[in-house]
């Protein structure tokens, strides 16, 4: 493999899970319910999908049990939110806060007979070479000898697409976002529907999380994460809330990720907490050029009820 | 969906005080019976738990008697950087600036004092070397530090309007890399013995202590929150900080520089967030060394929001808080549950208190859904 | 006429309460097939409450609603959502367009309708409203997106949307008051040929003069309460007006002829784009002086709102300057503004121009708080805070608890008072500088009760008499009539023209409104 091929294949690897997060916050917030818990759902997701995986021997139960915790903390920032009508920033710092310590927590509980699941070793997602099409020069490599998670993601990624820009529901979602009141006035359930999304969302920052504890790093360590969440949080903001554009920036950030590999595993002088750094400021400098694009094109992009709570008869 | 009842929620005009009191009270004690559970369920006895909690933060009634107060003054001690953090996000949060990296600010305060303390000494021998020179100094090259870390979200909100909450929590991951950087790296103690750590401060650097390991921090703590509360309730700027939470719009027509009182709070609450370096660096570490990221600036969020904003309570409730820490550190060691159990109950509180507000700003109300005659066609 | 049509809807003893009003009073309600029946009311009378109760948006607390077929034979409805309300074919168009921006003309038209496959086929159903459309000779551009089209076109898409749904009850809220005077008569054309294809219409007005054209029958709602309902034809314009509020009304207002001073605002030459990036004021030149209200007169979105924000320092200028009682203030910071004497009475009262949460004191002193005896260099003085806005709530008669209140749980119209109680306090302190005093006034007397829009009205006139350079904005082309002592009518962000309202018409102006003509 030359040095692009698995410069690319690793970030494919590790951007994979900013995908599924990024994905799931996108549908959240595209139905006005802003999430800050992607976080804490994120790792909760992981440990729960590895403690699940390593009591069944199966992995796939792993994924299914994470994105479940996932999509039941999502509810929790939903009740919160929607029927509560709480600040939907604090509510989602709230679920990140708790979900971390909760996930520290279990991960010292969950492994077989209340054993920590700290060093453990557990079923993963292993590479699938698909047959002819890893044959393709450069992207061959990258993109067909991945697991089963970031096939799927060939699958998401455009259903996603495809259910906001040409379906019903995808019209109905991009209502509610816009203009709740509209929506109402027309028969859509507003509750109904930001209810499912925060779900969706949270479904797939679980199976976000899962991919790292069962593919990406496998195995679980505390702080699994390490703020990929609020990376994937940033992303929306850099996909104008369009997820094909999401897979575009994590493919960058996974792109860092990779070039950090690289480095390392040349035996560079730079110290790894430097290296370390270039995502997180990656992600700011993105931040800022986004921003200053967006104000050029007067954001079209985000949801205009985007963080306001809904209430019909409410008189203000 | 159709269940026979239907409820909803009226704004409420004007909440009655008894409800303002009990809600939180209330909020907090179920948050805690769902702790219970999850005690229960991770095989530990909650009252049991709860109890060592209780004794681990506060002591024993025999422990009392024996002149013996060390589990109290080590609740206090824990209390002091939640002060200063809790205020530092109060003053943020009041402006509905969404200030999420007092952590990082917190670390670039003790990374600012500790070069002080490490480095002034040779750079500028001539400062005379007694604590009423260097403390002060510290504190102020500290609340520098944090202030500075905080200018740079502040000034990508205020001139391109990037979006706070992403930077300060990115920033947060720097400066926490950043320290560990520095005390692995060239801050390393050269006579460490391979420890991962600073040299130790010079003695004329520490915070005086009061009582047990209770610095003056607690001093300077206190004085914050009254600052703090100066400034939200008598001064122009206080106000001008409450109009733009409420309504940003019409700060501006008010003739507020948006702009500028940006720069001011973020200064004000990186400046707080960086005392609390201060504190814990010359205060207890009296290096750099692991354990001044420990989540304060997170805790911070919590102690502001369950608080209200309100300074009072803000010192009323880190003090809470720093028990559940303190005591959950007795369970780790008593009963053998993980410490960030008492992150976990936290993270509870505020997602109860959240809930529970709900009884604060509407009335509740449960009506029986209109017969349903039928609509046919 | 209609009085032997089968009756449409009914409804009976509607009750409905928010938190401290009470809306609707035990309001009846009867509308034929092929009647035009008008809801006439003032603001805060409950028609648009009771409205919502048919169309499913409230619950009501009590009443029953009841639903005619073709024989006029009744039978009671529970409708606890819009989607009933369109199932039960009542379609309703809101003063406030339900339209989504970011969306097409077909895409808002489809919107939660039963019956629209699970993948969007969009070019059938644009064949399908532009087949409606042509049929009701409602022109609209199908595949356009909502923000790009105009207002009177948006209003095309609500009526449509209704109809495509298939609305037997159309209900229109306050349709013409984002119109000009000649799309208002279109609108009532379209409304005629509705009825006559046998649709009960129900429309929603408090412009006596529109009523009396447009409608067949009329219901009055005063307070919550139906006060009458008769036909058109066996009353007049003055008897609706007492019916409407309950006593004689003034149709005119006492104004001295004035000494007009010198230019006191100028704005030369100002080219400004809106939130969106579209240039919104082209080249625009406009004086106030001292002592006389320029009415602008225009239909909404034609750059009014950026006009009054780049008088007060709130929007970037291109190009052009703004100057100030000689002073050039262009593209200087809204205190400087403030500084100059430039008060402003913002058209989004909960959005610009209080803070709702905060205490009426502190809305109060918006304007006051950088000046002792309020400010002690960088202190606040509350209690003296609180005694300034005690003093302002006496002088202006404003209707509260006290000033801890949360201005949001004022009315409308004390807020609205509270407002110009502030405004005209720091124009006051301008003219104790030497300075002359601005006050632009946007829509100050929207969604207010009669008794409010005269206490507003006096208030403009007297500061106007006092030497005050007054900018008022309105929609409502009576008013400005009244009001004004020069009338200049904004199009597209030009200025049409400057007239003297003895020297034009309603039609003159309408005219210029729609930009066909220039003066």
């Amino acid at each position: 493999m030359d040095l692009l091929t698995s410069i690319l294949a690793i970030a494919v690897f590790a951007g994979a899970s900013l995908v599924y997060a990024s994905v799931g916050e996108i549908l959240t917030e595209r139905s006005g319910i802003l999430n800050l818990g992607v976080e804490g759902m994120m790792i909760m997701g992981a440990v729960t999908a590895f403690a699940a995986a390593v009591a069944s021997g199966n992995a796939v139960v792993g994924v299914v049990v994470g994105g479940l915790v996932g999509g039941m903390l999502a509810l929790v920032h939903a009740f919160l939110t929607i029927t509560l009508r709480a600040d939907q920033v604090v509510s989602g710092l709230a679920l990140t806060l708790a979900g971390g310590g909760l996930a520290s927590f279990l991960g010292q509980r969950l492994g077989p007979g209340g054993a920590p699941l700290v060093g453990m070793v557990g079923p993963r997602f292993r590479a699938i070479t698909i047959p002819g099409l890893s044959d393709i020069p450069v992207i061959g490599p990258a993109f067909f000898d991945q697991d089963a998670l970031v096939y799927l993601l060939f699958l998401v990624v455009p259903l996603a697409w495809f259910l906001l820009a040409r379906t019903r529901p995808g019209l109905y979602l991009r209502a509610v976002g816009e203009n709740p009141q509209t929506a109402d006035a027309m028969g859509i359930d507003v509750f109904q529907v930001r209810y499912l999304y925060t779900f969706v969302g949270g479904v797939m920052a679980g199976v976000a999380g899962a991919h790292l504890s069962l593919a990406y790093t496998p195995g679980w360590t505390e702080n699994l994460t390490g703020g990929r969440g609020w990376i994937a949080v940033a992303l929306v903001i850099f996909a104008t809330w369009d997820p094909r554009k999401a897979v575009a920036g994590a493919l960058l950030f996974g792109g860092v990720n990779a070039i950090q590999f690289r480095l390392q595993a040349e035996g560079t002088t730079i110290p790894a907490s430097l290296l370390n750094m270039m995502p997180y400021i990656l992600t700011i400098v993105v931040l800022v050029v986004i921003t200053r694009f967006e104000s050029i094109r007067k954001k079209v992009g985000a949801p205009a009820a985007l963080g306001l709570p809904y209430n019909r008869e409410e008189r203000t | 969906m159709n269940l026979p009842y239907r409820v909803t929620l009226e704004k409420r005009l004007d909440a009655p005080r008894i409800v303002v009191w009990l809600v939180p009270v209330v909020s907090i004690l179920v948050a805690l019976a769902f702790g219970a559970i999850v005690l229960a369920v991770a095989g530990a006895d909650p009252l049991e738990a709860y109890g060592q909690i209780l004794t681990g933060a506060f002591g024993s009634l025999t422990a009392w008697l024996d002149g013996e107060f060390y589990a109290v003054s080590e609740t206090v001690v824990r209390t002091v950087p939640l002060i200063l953090t809790g205020l530092a996000v109060a003053v943020a949060f009041r402006m509905r600036f969404w200030n999420i990296g007092a952590e990082g600010q917190l670390v670039f305060g003790g990374v600012f004092a500790a070069w002080v303390a490490l480095f002034l000494p040779g750079v500028i021998p001539g400062i005379p070397q007694t604590l009423w020179v260097y403390l002060p100094l510290m504190a102020v090259v500290a609340v520098a530090g944090g202030a500075i870390w905080a200018l740079i979200p502040a000034f990508l909100k205020a001139y391109l309007d990037v979006d706070e909450i992403i930077t300060t929590i990115m920033l947060n991951f720097v400066a926490i890399l950043t320290y560990q950087y520095l005390f692995t790296g060239p801050w390393k103690d050269p006579e460490g013995q391979g420890f991962p750590g600073s040299a130790l401060f010079p003695e004329f650097t520490w915070l005086p202590r009061l009582t047990g390991r209770v610095t003056l921090g607690l001093v300077l703590a206190l004085a914050a929150a009254v600052v703090v509360w100066l400034i939200f309730d008598h001064t122009k700027l206080g106000y001008e900080i409450a109009l733009m939470g409420e309504n940003p719009e019409a700060a501006r027509y008010a003739g507020v520089n948006r702009a500028g009182i940006i720069i001011v709070v973020m200064v004000l609450s990186g400046g707080l967030a960086g005392l609390a370096g201060f504190t814990e660096t010359a205060g207890i570490s009296h290096r750099l060394q692991q354990g001044l990221a420990i989540g304060n600036g997170f805790t911070g969020i919590i102690v502001a929001w369950v608080a209200k904003l309100r300074p009072g309570w803000i010192v009323v409730v880190a003090f809470l808080l720093s028990a559940l820490f303190v005591g959950g550190d007795q369970l780790q060691i008593s009963m053998g549950l993980p410490a960030s159990i008492g992150a976990f109950f936290q993270g509870m509180i505020l997602l109860f208190i959240l809930g529970g507000d709900v009884f604060t700003r509407y009335r509740v109300k449960v009506a029986r859904r209109p017969a349903a005659v039928a609509v046919e066609g | 006429m209609t009085d032997t049509a089968p009756i449409a809807v009914a409804l009976r003893g509607i009750t409905k309460t928010f938190p401290g009003v009470l809306a609707n009073d035990d309001v009846d309600l009867e509308v034929r097939r092929g009647e035009i029946h008008a809801l006439l009311g003032e603001n805060g009378a409950g028609k648009s409450t009771l409205m919502s109760v048919l169309t499913g948006l409230y619950q009501p607390d009590r009443g029953q609603i009841l639903i005619g077929d073709e024989t006029g034979s009744l039978r009671p409805v529970t409708i606890v959502s819009p989607r009933d309300a369109i199932g039960l074919g009542i379609g309703m168009v809101h003063q406030h367009f339900k339209l989504v921006p970011t969306q097409t003309v077909a895409e808002n038209i489809i919107l939660g309708m039963d019956g629209v496959p699970f993948v969007l086929d969009m070019g059938s159903v644009e064949a399908d409203v532009a087949a409606l459309s042509e049929r009701f000779r409602m022109p609209v551009p199908v595949s356009a997106f909502i923000w790009q089209i105009s207002v009177g076109e948006q209003q095309r898409v609500e009526i449509l949307k209704a109809l495509y749904r298939g609305a037997e009850i159309l209900i229109l809220d306050e349709p013409t008051a984002v119109l000009t005077p000649q799309e208002a008569a279109e609108v009532a054309a379209t409304l005629r040929a509705l009825a006559g294809e046998g649709k009960a219409i129900i429309f929603i007005s408090h412009k006596l003069d529109e009523v009396m054209t447009v409608a067949d029958r009329v219901t009055v709602l005063r307070k919550g309460r139906n006060v009458a309902t008769v036909d058109v034809g066996a009353t007049d314009k003055h008897r609706l007006a007492e019916l409407m509020v309950g006593r004689e009304v003034a149709t005119t207002i006492d104004k001295d002829d004035g000494a007009i001073g010198p230019v006191v605002l100028r704005i030369d030459g100002v080219v400004a784009r809106n939130d969106r990036g579209i240039v919104a004021l082209k080249d625009l030149t406009l004086e106030v002086r001292a002592g006389e209200i320029l009415g602008i007169a225009g239909v909404a979105g034609n750059g009014q709102r950026e006009l009054t924000e780049v008088a007060t320092g709130l929007r970037r200028v291109e190009q052009g300057t703004v100057t100030v009682d000689g002073e050039d203030l262009t593209n200087r910071p809204p205190v400087r503004f403030i500084d100059a004497g430039v008060s402003h009475v913002p058209s989004d009262r909960l959005g610009r121009g209080l803070a709702g949460n905060l205490p009426l004191a502190d809305n109060m002193a918006m304007k006051a708080y950088r000046r002792p005896p309020i400010a002690a260099g960088p202190m606040l003085r509350r209690d003296r805070m609180r005694a300034f806005a005690g003093d302002l709530i006496e002088r202006f008669n404003v209707d509260t608890p006290g000033p801890d209140t949360p201005a949001r749980n004022l009315s409308g119209g004390n807020q609205q008072k509270a407002i110009l109680a502030r405004e005209i306090t720091a124009g006051t302190w301008a003219r104790e500088r030497g300075r002359r005093p601005v006050l632009i006034a946007a829509y100050p007397t929207r969604g207010l009760d009669v008794g409010a829009i005269e206490d507003v009205r006096r208030h403009l006139i007297e500061q106007r008499s006092g030497g005050t350079a007054v900018l008022l904005i309105s929609e409502e082309l009576d008013e400005l009539m009244m009001m004004s002592d020069r009338i200049a009518v904004l199009h597209g962000g030009e200025v049409m023209g400057v007239v003297a309202p003895a020297e034009t018409t309603i039609e003159e102006l309408g005219l210029m409104m729609a930009g066909e003509m220039r003066r």
